[in-house]
């Protein structure tokens, strides 16, 4: 009896569902859309680098998904059963199998080649744009450690990324050696374009991952280590805001940990650091006069005693 | 059954099903409970195995309608979070390796030709010590369930950010189903090792005998190492220890000691599924297996090779570049037996007479869903590229076409292929068939767009997002698929409750099949056989067919597959 009238069109399911599938993925490829195939970039030079590779990764892996499904499906159509046929009872083929371990080796080989070539320009940060910002916060660090990748010539604006439930917190290194004094801001990262900002990434309750996709690939904010990135906006993307958000979960409003980074001219970003630097030390004075008025010292009693109540 | 010949030669006697019950099976719904007959265990092992997928399939269709709108208030993260810590644990804990260990203790025995596992009681042990761990896991939802994700990363997973007792419900269940996978895996390698069929070397074991010991051998190598991480966080969660939380602790640890076991168990997992295609496929092909050797050399260099690329889940991770090069070399090693295996697979279909019967069409399935799977799996290895993809839902696609895509349809091949061996009818083919054809459109629109997710830049656990980008309209295409993928999973599980009851009398090698678990009636009787021939080569039931044609002149290709 043959198989088609046992079952009739027992391949009609699976041939429309081949079909649908592969319209599937040729409608995606019409949606005129940047990131439906490939991630996110455009933002700085490490993750157009990553955006690069990926695409090769990407015509290899069409070219390898193409021929193998092309040729399973030419097998089960070429040879489903048919009345008379006889199967081929072939148990192997050394050299061909051979031959297509090899070829999958030698694609790996290529991968790891094009990896090892590009890594340098996606891992080590370059010298900031000749117009780019200089003044404070981008002092060169004598003691940088291995992974604490610098610029060539050592000049970067350093901000220390803090993460905790729910937000991330930046710290800028404005020249000031108390830390505790250093400008910080919550949420919005404010950064000058044509600079090459080095990050340093820690977490201070639980696991966090700072990822801004248009900045480069995401990394970790693990509690007791210190992770390290950088990024350099081009200077045609001033007044652009770039959204991330943590991309570990954190607890449950991981959801809600959005980061921005927005980008100003390195002058907008001397008067903004400048501006927030001003408020700080305004803060800092306020303080001082309200301690004085909270915990007096016996000599700040005195005066305050008199101007209060005065002896009558 | 026909009764066994006394008077027949003993040499030239044509081979024959023969299986006279020895002792009585005992029946009633208490035998379920006092069995140590792998077969019942095995049926026991699947029927509960799907009993959770369900359950899992029920937390995903909820996930999934909670991501069908941006800024969706249907579930509070609270639940949220548990839902999605629930369902990774069942799938991966109380579905795909307990049904695996289901396959196994139907089947092994079966397949070398023993009467039953190595040891019956640990045996009966390790299902109970399974089905104990789901139970405590599941209580967990009317306390505190847990929310911490399925990886428990610690300190999210430490008491002072998880106080609840979720954790230890996860805690527990860790142990129980490891308890029960280690006896299992123990079981399974002794019965390998000394109960085969006279005749069946290393080299004429099926293959599917194969990866059930490569099985065995990972989940005893890696289980220890999991079973000392969730202890050790059991007491910084109690008994004031202090391993994953610093300044004294590292929670880098805990992610080492998680992925040491984690990876190999993407394998342990994968595995048999990969064991069950290499079973149906030379089947239905009429065609023996091509290049046995490798198959099997490939499921073993898997194996070792799984075993050493655990820290690419960590490429985000303050690690060494040292550490970063190592771990995405060897994910590239592993890719080379992988495809030696898809390229094996192929061949096996290349110039056979192919049937296409249900347990074929959900093995084609699987080689054209895996190999997305695997290739993806390519982009993930290379750690720059990681950094964009990593804990995003290109990860999520990636593992799903590896255990839906790959996992889950080898499962359901499986389930028809043996389907009349256990229950002793066929299965309705235009079911299965209507079947497959929803979950292959399901499971592609579901996680084929949630690649295009996670390169638009949505990660992974987040409980609501934000419209940016086309996320709501990738979302939305998503949900709508998993609910084609849900319904075509019903479809085949409806088949099988249906044809349990009214399905067609199967006799005992419906297929024509291969391997010896067909030459006894469907089902076997408790004590499986009464006597095995001398196993020849890795395709012994061809042989007996032959020889039954040249003896008896009844020619075996004369009768067609049972058809509906």
């Amino acid at each position: 009896m043959a198989p088609t009238a046992t079952y009739p069109n027992p391949r009609r399911i699976l041939i429309a569902a081949f079909a649908l599938a592969a319209l599937g993925l040729l409608a995606f490829t019409g949606v005129a859309s940047a990131d439906l195939l490939t991630p996110q970039s455009g933002g700085s030079p490490n993750a157009d680098d990553i955006d690069t590779l990926y695409k090769i990764v990407l015509v290899l892996a069409f070219i390898i998904f193409f021929a193998v499904e092309g040729v399973l499906l030419y097998s089960i159509i070429k040879y489903r059963h048919r009345k008379g046929a006889v199967a081929a009872q072939i148990h192997g083929n050394t050299r061909l199998e051979i031959g297509w371990t090899i070829g999958a080796a030698v694609i790996l080989v290529i991968l790891g080649g094009v990896t090892f070539a590009m890594l340098p320009g996606i891992r080590n940060p370059p010298n900031s744009q000749a117009n780019g910002y200089s003044g404070p916060g981008t002092e060169p660090i004598k003691f940088a450690s291995a992974a604490d990748r610098q610029p060539p010539n050592g000049r970067a604006l350093r901000i220390a990324v803090n993460g905790q439930q729910y937000v991330w917190r930046y710290t800028y290194a404005d020249g000031d050696k108390n830390r505790l004094n250093n400008v910080f801001a919550y949420n919005t990262m404010v950064v000058p374009t044509g600079t090459t900002v080095t990050l340093e990434i820690r977490a201070q309750d639980v696991i966090h991952s700072w990822w801004i996709p248009q900045l480069g690939g995401k990394f970790d904010a693990v509690p007791g280590h210190t992770n390290y990135t950088w990024f350099q906006i081009p200077e045609d993307k001033a007044g652009t805001v770039f959204r991330g958000q943590c991309a570990e979960l954190c607890g449950r409003n991981h959801a809600n940990m959005i980061a921005y980074v927005k980008a100003v001219t390195p002058e907008q970003f001397k008067l903004w650091l400048a501006a927030k630097k001003r408020s700080i030390d305004a803060a800092n004075r306020d303080v001082i006069a309200q301690r004085k008025v909270l915990f007096p010292t016996a000599a700040d009693k005195a005066t305050q005693d008199s101007a209060v109540n005065p002896t009558p | 059954m026909a009764a066994v010949d006394t008077t027949a030669q003993s040499v030239t006697r044509v081979p024959q099903v023969l299986a006279s019950k020895v002792e009585r099976p005992s029946t009633g719904w208490t035998s379920w409970f006092t069995t140590t007959d792998h077969k019942k265990i095995g049926i026991m092992y699947l029927v509960t195995a799907l009993v959770f997928f369900i359950l899992g399939g029920v937390e995903a269709l909820m996930i999934r309608l909670q991501l069908g709108a941006a800024d969706n208030t249907l579930l509070s993260p609270q639940v949220y979070n548990a839902l999605f810590t629930i369902h990774g644990t069942t799938m991966v804990f109380l579905f795909v390796v307990p049904i695996m260990a289901g396959f196994g203790n139907y089947l092994v025995p079966l397949m070398i030709g023993a009467r039953d596992m190595a040891f019956p009681k640990l045996n009966a042990l390790s299902y109970w010590m399974f089905l104990a761990g789901g139970v405590v896991f599941y209580a967990s939802i009317f306390f505190s369930p847990p929310e911490m994700g399925w990886t428990a990363y610690t300190p999210l997973s430490e008491k002072a950010f998880s106080p609840g007792g979720g954790v230890d419900a996860w805690i527990f269940l860790a142990h129980l189903t490891g308890i029960s996978s280690l006896v299992g895996s123990v079981n399974f390698y002794v019965t390998i090792a000394n109960m085969r069929a006279p005749g069946m070397g290393w080299g004429r074991m099926p293959l599917f005998v194969w990866t059930i010991l490569i099985y065995a051998i990972l989940l005893i190598l890696a289980l220890p190492v999991i079973a000392a991480a969730v202890t050790m966080l059991l007491t910084d969660r109690h008994f004031g220890t202090n391993f994953f939380m610093p300044p004294d602790g590292d929670p880098l640890l805990w992610q080492h000691l998680f992925w040491f076991f984690g990876h190999p168990e993407v394998y342990i997992m994968i595995l048999p599924a990969f064991g069950i295609v290499s079973e149906i496929l030379p089947v239905f092909a009429r065609k023996p297996i091509f290049g046995y050797k490798a198959i099997a050399a490939a499921t073993v260099v898997i194996a070792f090779l799984g075993l050493l690329v655990w820290a690419h889940h960590m490429f985000t991770t303050p690690s060494p570049s040292v550490v970063l090069i190592f771990f995405m070399l060897s994910s590239f090693l592993i890719a080379i037996p992988t495809g030696v295996k898809i390229f094996n697979w192929i061949a096996t279909l290349w110039r056979g007479t192919i049937v296409f019967k249900s347990p074929l069409l959900f093995a084609i399935a699987f080689l054209s869903l895996f190999l997305i799977g695997g290739i993806s799996g390519i982009f993930l290895a290379i750690f720059p590229v990681d950094w964009q993809l990593h804990d995003t839902y290109f990860v999520v696609a990636h593992f799903h076409y590896v255990i839906v895509g790959g996992g889950v349809f080898a499962i359901f091949g499986g389930l028809y292929y043996w389907f009349p061996k256990i229950s002793g009818r066929m299965p309705n083919e235009r079911l299965a068939q209507v079947s497959l054809g929803f979950m292959y459109l399901g499971l592609t629109l579901t996680f084929l767009i949630q690649h295009s997710l996670g390169l638009d830049g949505m990660p992974r656990r987040i409980y609501e997002y934000q419209d940016i980008g086309n996320l709501e309209l990738y979302n939305q295409i998503s949900t709508v698929g998993s609910w084609f993928l849900g319904l075509g999973i019903v479809l085949s599980l409806y088949n099988f409750v249906r044809s349990a009851k009214k399905g067609a009398i199967a006799g005992p090698d419906p297929w024509l099949g291969n391997t010896l678990e067909w030459f006894t009636p469907s089902p076997p009787p408790q004590n499986n056989f009464d006597e095995v021939p001398r196993v020849r080569s890795i395709e012994p039931m061809k042989d007996i067919r032959r020889q039954v044609e040249r003896q008896s002149g009844i020619t075996s290709d004369d009768r067609e597959l049972v058809s509906h």
